[in-house]
């Protein structure tokens, strides 16, 4: 049984976790100190041989990502931090921001200096009021003590750093999209290449990264890549945070080494809510391919994940029991990516339009058992046909649905109409409070 | 509102946070709305003409960002979470038995002028569902009574607390002054964290059930 580690979490019980105060009593801005003696290579390596590997949903290494940062092109160089935190499921950076966000500061000022930015972005989604100002005040209290501005620390390094607060949109979250969004633009897609690595914010050298990515990199700095590398499985070092939404006793956020199961999480969470039992999940967010209790036993890391099928993504771990229809749940998904696409291209924009008329139809029991084979067959013509990885995520709940529960999409057709009852799932019927 | 030289220099130093003058498109509409309460026909001008760029390259930005309004909301402006975990936990219900409270559709705004509703898509906290968000503070863990408790009690004048925000729910106004960057001086009120939040945490340190 894998123990939790908290760290990033550590000290979130303390009721000023959240202030410079706080963070400093508990050991904050000593990897800063510490990272300014260092050269910057040396940074970047220390990252690669920690295992980091990103945490906003690609998992691929952080320290790689800044290592492609050309240097010495007499350039600006970039720093931008994905904290959009959107993909449903996913609750993990929001919370953190909320408890200390300090800690991304840490990670913003030894990242900068690493790949040699004096300029960096926060760019956080904008329906968190609160979280927006905790963020904004923490970056002020830091320019206060002389860790952001000029001569940080009297190391002859300088940083600005500017929170940009988003306006609510999904896409926003994909990197090339949130650059073209944060140069006041629409939020689309770019193409690829150039990699924001070459031509990224202003057509600078740009690293973006995951708020979880960049917070991880303080303990690396002052415990070392091999007590970071200790942790994990094989080619998934570390400790990261777990996020169990749904149907489970106590819902909330779980700090592990990767390669944790959801058996063992859930009974953290004190088992599936009582008196029933675990029907189908997410392992991270709605755009992987859902498991079933049959996947109870694979670990949480990128390639357990990927060997059964899925993908880790954000570790967002949304959790349905037997009251659920999983036709409703797709639906509702597919809804939210109809909505959320941005409309750059055909197989996206009209796809997903299309793709929310077949299961509403199915939903109402219309349509014939040919119709399944039709939704597989748009899926198809959007998956890997399309700009971004948007429309990748809008076909995953589908095609997986129809894999484990194809009966149950049947049975709304023999049924006319759907067989359950929405009152039986929701948490109301446990609080008594309808 | 005309907008006068207070706004001028506010929308300056929003600017000048940015190594190129169009970033600042996103936090002055968000300026605009602290100002007007929506995304005016004048502040679109006024940005324009501050960027140097055509009213139509502005407008296209703010068409694209579903929080900036094109018409005026409530005084407080709730979000129903019904993406599909809230929804499935009791979001589809909050939202409908909200809307049929206050008699208005989606997007409507109460005669009053107090309160409008929307639903909305994953706010980030499904930990905590359902979630209903308020000027974009939280409301954690509501149910279609507490829902309408707290629209009852926002008409009223005298909503409760965000469960994880300020001691006080600011305007919608006030929270899009935040949102555009201007420091409001609450930060420090409120949790640093919410129960589910300090789950793991907890379990770690041996101390689960505690506050069960
Ligand atoms: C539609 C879409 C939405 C995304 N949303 C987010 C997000 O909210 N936060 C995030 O960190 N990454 C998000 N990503 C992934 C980013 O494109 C990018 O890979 C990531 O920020 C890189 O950071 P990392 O290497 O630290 O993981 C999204 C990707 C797509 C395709
Ligand atoms: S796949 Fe969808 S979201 Fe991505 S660029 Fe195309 S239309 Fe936009
Ligand atoms: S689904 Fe409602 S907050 Fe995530």
């Amino acid at each position: 049984m894998s123990a939790l580690t908290p760290v990033l979490s550590a000290f979130w019980d303390q009721k000023d976790s959240f202030t410079i105060a706080g963070y400093k009593r508990n050991g904050g801005y000593k990897a800063v100190e510490k990272a300014l003696s260092m050269e910057p290579d040396s940074i970047i390596q220390m990252v690669k041989d920690s295992g980091l590997r990103g945490r906003g949903g690609a998992g691929f290494p952080t320290g790689m990502k800044w290592g492609f940062i050309p240097q010495g092109d007499n350039k600006e160089h970039y720093l931008v931090v994905n904290a959009d935190e959107s993909e449903p499921g996913t609750c993990k950076d929001t919370p953190l921001l909320l408890a200390n966000p300090h800690v991304l500061i840490e990670g913003v000022i030894i990242a900068s200096y690493a790949i040699r930015a004096n300029h960096a972005f926060i760019y956080i989604r904008g329906e968190v009021t609160h979280v927006i100002r905790r963020v904004q005040q923490a970056i002020e209290d830091a320019y206060k003590d002389g860790l952001l501005g000029k001569n940080i620390r009297g190391k002859g390094f300088d940083l600005e750093l500017v929170l940009h607060v988003g306006a609510g949109a999904y896409i926003c979250g994909e990197e090339t999209a949130l650059l073209d969004s944060l140069e006041g633009f629409r939020g689309q897609p770019r193409l690829r290449p150039p990699f924001p690595a070459i031509a990224g914010l202003y057509a600078r050298p740009t690293v973006v990264n995951n708020v979880e990515s960049i917070a991880s990199v303080p303990s690396i700095i002052e415990k070392g890549a091999q007590w970071f590398a200790s942790m994990g499985t094989e080619k998934s070092k570390g400790y990261t945070l777990y996020s169990l939404s749904g149907h489970v006793k106590n819902p909330g956020q779980f700090e592990a080494p990767l390669g944790i199961t959801l058996r063992e999480l859930i009974d953290m969470a004190g088992g599936i809510r009582a008196g029933h039992r675990l029907k189908f999940w997410t392992p991270g967010g709605s755009s992987t391919p859902m498991f079933t209790d049959a996947h109870l036993d694979t670990p949480l890391d990128y390639e357990g994940v990927a060997a059964a099928g899925s993908m880790l993504g954000t570790k967002a771990l949304q959790i349905f029991d037997e009251t659920t229809c999983v036709l409703r749940a797709v639906l509702r998904w597919t809804e939210f990516y109809k909505h959320e696409s941005c409309g750059k291209c055909t197989p996206c924009r009209e796809g997903t339009w299309w793709l929310v008329q077949a299961l509403k139809n199915l939903e109402n029991g219309e349509g014939k058992p040919e119709d399944l084979d039709k939704l597989l067959d748009l899926c198809d013509n959007i998956m890997g046909r399309s700009f971004c990885a948007l429309a990748d995520g809008a076909a995953s709940p589908i095609i997986s649905s129809l894999q484990y529960f194809r009966a149950e999409y049947l049975e709304h057709l023999s049924n006319g109409g759907c067989p359950f009852d929405p009152a039986a799932s929701t948490i109301f019927e446990r609080a008594g409070a309808r | 509102m005309p907008f006068n030289e207070t706004h001028f220099d506010a929308m300056s130093k929003i600017i000048a946070r940015y190594p190129r003058s169009r970033s600042a498109i996103m936090p002055l509409l968000h300026y605009v709305q602290s100002i007007d309460g929506y995304v005016t026909e004048e502040g679109i001008e006024t940005i324009a003409e501050k960027l140097q760029l055509e009213t139509a390259e502005v407008n296209a930005v703010a068409t694209f960002y579903t929080q900036y309004k094109r018409k005026p909301v409530g005084q407080y402006h709730v979000g129903v979470c019904t993406n599909t975990l809230c929804a499935i936990m009791g979001g589809d219900e909050i939202y409908k038995s909200l809307l049929e409270h206050l008699e208005i559709e989606n997007d409507g705004v109460t005669s009053d002028g107090k309160v409008s509703v929307e639903h909305i898509e994953c706010n980030a906290a499904c930990d905590y569902a359902p979630v209903v968000m308020a000027n974009w503070e939280f409301y954690d863990n509501q149910t279609p009574e507490s829902a309408k408790n707290l629209v009852d009690a926002m008409r009223q004048g005298n909503p409760p607390a965000p469960t994880r925000g300020p001691n006080r729910l600011v305007s919608w106004k006030e929270a899009s002054a935040v949102l555009a960057g201007f420091n409001d001086g609450l930060a420090g009120e409120g949790v640093q964290a919410g129960e589910p939040t300090l789950l793991g945490l907890k379990i770690a340190h041996g101390k689960a059930g505690e506050n069960r």
